[in-house]
């Protein structure tokens, strides 16, 4: 390498995982004290080629090239020792040790008799603190501080490490404005003084003010670089998302009825703002927006398992009290939750047992023993309705694929003979082929004249099942849709990222 | 506008400020519950409990699960358990009580072996510590397990290899050496001493090392540690070394004390041990312990073993009042870390 342009360079780096392909090909580059945006849709991929790059899932192909030499990183430690640190979006403090000890934990600076020398550990951490300008004392304990402090902390540990590269996965998200501008603030600093950093978020705004160049992914796909002074927010919008509704989400339109629920003025404290919206029997309300806008939060709130700080809630016109689940349920509401390994399924125990679990009173007799020969026919029925791929009732769940163990918790809902479906993120890491089927399903009962809310981060998911789309941004509702044949992919972004923002009934 | 953004920082700080001195009325709390405890006894007792005598004779008492609960804090602030130091003191003891008979020992373990130095059963008792020590540790770094269970099967498999080795038979008539480390130097007890050198070498150990800082990040955080490039692993296997070459050194101390070692010594020591730990502010969710409140713990438990046995109640109110102070300890701990939150 005779110039050195590039302080980074990745070239055709592919990742697999086990059945997934995340990266296929894709090239990066950084150049010296420069500030680079990396975007994409969730999924995109750009949080693989990351954890990539700093050794925490090292790539299956492709070549990295730091400071022109070219490298193999097999752990953080090379990673660090190269002088590349990464601040992740999930924080990792050690909450009942000081500042100083965090920042310097494992690189302990030490007295001649080998002991930690606190009084160096001390003044060196004052040292980085001045440099993040984070007017606290290095001996408070790290649970006493904001999130935003925490953060600054992982800065400062970045620049202890001397980092000549320091990644940065979407820091704004739990941070206030101003919080958000002391941030840029020290980013300008860093890159001041020679340092290159790849910043990662979804926020429009924010990339425009503070980033150099701008590299978007989408699938797994490398789609281009271009200079942020020069690039439009639509183009941009089209470069993150510009593929075509797939065939996967044929709408089916199903005769609508009158309202089933209604939600008037909901407010959650901080967590979100003046939430109102009606679904119908035999809709499907969409919720589309970016991770953390909120939209998990308001279906939580509307089941009962969030505090609502005020607002109403109205089933069939008449206003019900939800303090719980089981207000929730007994109003004929079930939820599909995100997460299903955390807090869906019981891995361990058999189909029929997750199928029942939120109905076995049903299956009582009057002995007080359960019907069993009931129970195994409607699981059946459940099995042969849903198309769940299973040898038989009494498999254990954790053998299934995701898309079956989806399947099985629909099952279980449909158990209870919900009226209104909240489903939140109903595919996510389900394969094509059970995807499609998800859809159908969910098609179906609207057909059946139930009502359906769903969550997706997938915008072609949103856009091919809803009958209408409302949009969140940070806690907001931006608006909600119809969603007719005009509407644009890039129309949808420009409510969720909350570059426009209108208030419909 | 700024004034009032300073006046919000003011205010946090006045928060957390106010919160740092509520953890230390906390944290000085239970050297409060002590100090009433003796002062207590001082007004009821005031001829038997504060003489010098007693006084030395708590400290005796206390120094052999004292010197196991030092290295407990390690193992619990690690976020770990150790349950099987009592039966690692058995064995460690009765190896050394083995190496470490006088010449006119009746049935002498090694009967044709002369009198060793002193130094070769205190070596082999650390040894044994450290080692099944290890064993404990590495069988929770490496395969997983968890802690709790990996040292129930040490538990066991201790008590029976100090049973296999004795064929069930105590040691007795050990040299004077032993009887050095059970007896005084001027009017201080030798445990007492062994028990602040332990105190010392403990503490230094847990705050002055970067391997003290590693405990504290494994029980607090173990991916921050990984993620840090803390050997986690060989940090956790050193862990349990450590606590198990403490109970080696509580089992010298025990046999200098008792003059005899039997293969069922020291049942139920680490559950005491644990609960010295437990009552010095040790919490169970890791990351958070000090030595000094370890000392205090035993201090509190040797000091409440012997009033009321001065108060003369009863042997088994005494477990009942034991294991309430425990419960009541970690009901405290819990709701003092359920605050930060």
């Amino acid at each position: 390498m005779s110039e050195q342009k590039h302080l980074l360079e990745m070239k055709n780096i592919v990742k697999t995982f086990p059945g997934v392909q995340a990266l296929r090909g894709v090239e990066l580059n950084v150049a010296p004290g420069e500030i680079l945006a990396l975007m994409g849709e969730n999924g995109a991929g750009k949080s693989t080629l990351m954890k990539c790059l700093i050794g925490i899932h090292p790539p299956t192909s492709g070549e990295i090239y730091f400071e022109g030499k070219k490298m193999e990183i097999a752990n953080t430690q090379q990673a660090i020792q190269a002088g590349i640190a990464m601040i992740h979006q999930e924080l990792n403090p050690v909450e009942s040790r000081p500042i100083m000890e965090n920042i310097w934990l494992g690189r302990e600076p030490k007295n001649k008799l080998g002991l930690v020398d606190h009084k160096k550990m001390y003044e060196m951490s004052k040292e980085v603190l001045e440099i993040i300008e984070l007017n606290e004392d290095p001996r408070t304990e790290m649970q006493y501080l904001s999130v935003a402090k925490v953060q600054m902390i992982e800065i400062a540990k970045a620049i202890s490490y001397d980092a000549k590269l320091i990644i940065m996965d979407e820091p704004t998200s739990a941070l206030t404005n101003k919080e958000v501008d002391q941030l840029f603030k020290i980013m300008r600093k860093l890159k001041e003084a020679g340092k290159s950093l790849i910043y990662i978020s979804h926020k429009l705004d924010e990339v425009y003010e503070i980033t150099d160049r701008i590299t978007v992914f989408r699938d797994g796909q490398y789609i281009g670089t271009e200079e942020t002074s020069k690039l439009s927010i639509d183009k941009l919008i089209n470069m993150m998302v510009g593929r075509d509704v797939d065939e996967m989400f044929p709408k089916v339109t199903c005769p609508i009825g009158e309202v089933k629920l209604e939600v008037k003025n909901l407010y959650a404290g901080k967590t979100f703002k003046d939430v109102s919206f009606t679904v119908r029997k035999g809709e499907i309300l969409g919720i589309a927006g970016l991770v953390g806008a909120g939209r998990t939060e308001v279906i939580e709130a509307i089941f009962g398992i969030r505090h609502v700080s005020s607002g109403e809630i109205l089933i069939d016109g008449k206003p019900v009290q939800i303090a719980n689940s089981r207000d929730a349920i007994r109003n004929g509401m079930a939820l599909l939750t995100e997460d299903r390994r955390t807090d869906g399924i019981f891995p361990m125990l058999t189909i029929l047992s997750n199928m029942t679990t939120s109905n076995i009173k049903k299956y009582i007799n009057k002995f007080g023993f359960l019907k069993s020969k009931k129970m195994a026919e409607d699981g059946f029925k459940f099995i042969e309705a849903l198309s769940i791929k299973t040898p038989g009732l009494l498999q254990k769940m954790e053998n299934l694929s995701g898309g079956n163990q989806q399947k099985v918790l629909v099952a279980r809902w449909l158990l209870t003979e919900p009226e209104i479906l909240f489903l939140d993120e109903p595919t996510r890491g389900i394969d094509v082929g059970a995807k499609a089927e998800i859809h159908k399903i969910i098609t179906s009962l609207a057909g059946q004249g139930k009502s359906i809310v769903m969550i997706s981060s997938e915008l072609p998911e949103v856009m091919g099942m809803s009958d209408r789309i409302m949009i969140m941004h940070e806690g907001k509702m931006t608006g909600i849709i119809e969603n007719t044949k005009e509407l644009t992919q890039a129309e949808i972004m420009r409510y969720a990222t909350g570059s426009i923002s209108e208030k419909t009934a | 506008m700024s004034k009032i953004l300073k006046a919000n920082e003011q205010a946090v700080a006045n928060g957390a400020a106010a919160s740092r001195s509520m953890a230390m009325v906390k944290k000085y709390g239970i050297v409060g519950v002590l100090i009433l405890m003796i002062v207590a006894m001082v007004i009821v007792k005031p001829n038997s409990f504060p003489t010098p005598n007693n006084i030395f004779n708590i400290l005796t008492q206390s120094s052999i699960f004292g010197i196991m609960a030092l290295g407990m804090t390690l193992v619990i602030v690690s976020k770990g358990i150790d349950i099987s130091v009592g039966s690692v003191l058995a064995f460690a003891g009765v190896v050394a009580a083995s190496l470490g008979q006088a010449s006119t020992a009746a049935g002498k373990f090694f009967p044709d072996m002369p009198v060793l130095p002193i130094i070769i059963p205190i070596i082999a008792a650390l040894l044994i510590g450290a080692i099944l020590g290890a064993i404990n540790g590495s069988l929770i770094a490496y395969t997983g397990i968890p802690a709790f269970i990996a040292t129930l099967g040490m538990l066991t498999i201790g008590r029976g290899l100090a049973l296999l080795y004795t064929s069930g038979k105590p040691i007795s008539t050990l040299t004077p050496g032993f009887s050095v480390i059970g007896g005084k130097i001027g009017l201080v007890p030798v445990p007492v001493i062994v028990y602040s050198v332990c105190i010392l070498i403990t503490w230094i150990l847990l705050n002055n090392t970067s391997f003290g800082k590693s405990v504290y990040a494994i029980g607090a955080n173990i991916k921050a540690a990984e993620v840090s490039g803390i050997n986690v692993k060989k940090n956790l296997t050193l862990i349990y070394a450590y606590c198990g070459m403490l109970a080696g050194v509580a089992a010298i101390v025990f046999a200098g004390r008792t003059g005899s070692v039997h293969p069922g010594a020291a049942s139920g020591y680490e559950l005491t041990a644990i609960a010295a730990t437990t009552i010095g502010g040790t919490s169970h969710a890791g990351g958070i312990g000090t030595i000094w409140g370890a000392v205090v713990g035993a201090l509190i438990l040797g000091v409440l073993r012997n009033s009321l046995t001065l108060l003369s109640v009863n042997a088994y109110w005494q477990q009942i009042i034991e294991g309430l102070i425990i419960v009541v300890a970690v009901v405290i701990d819990m709701r003092k870390n359920a605050k930060k939150k």
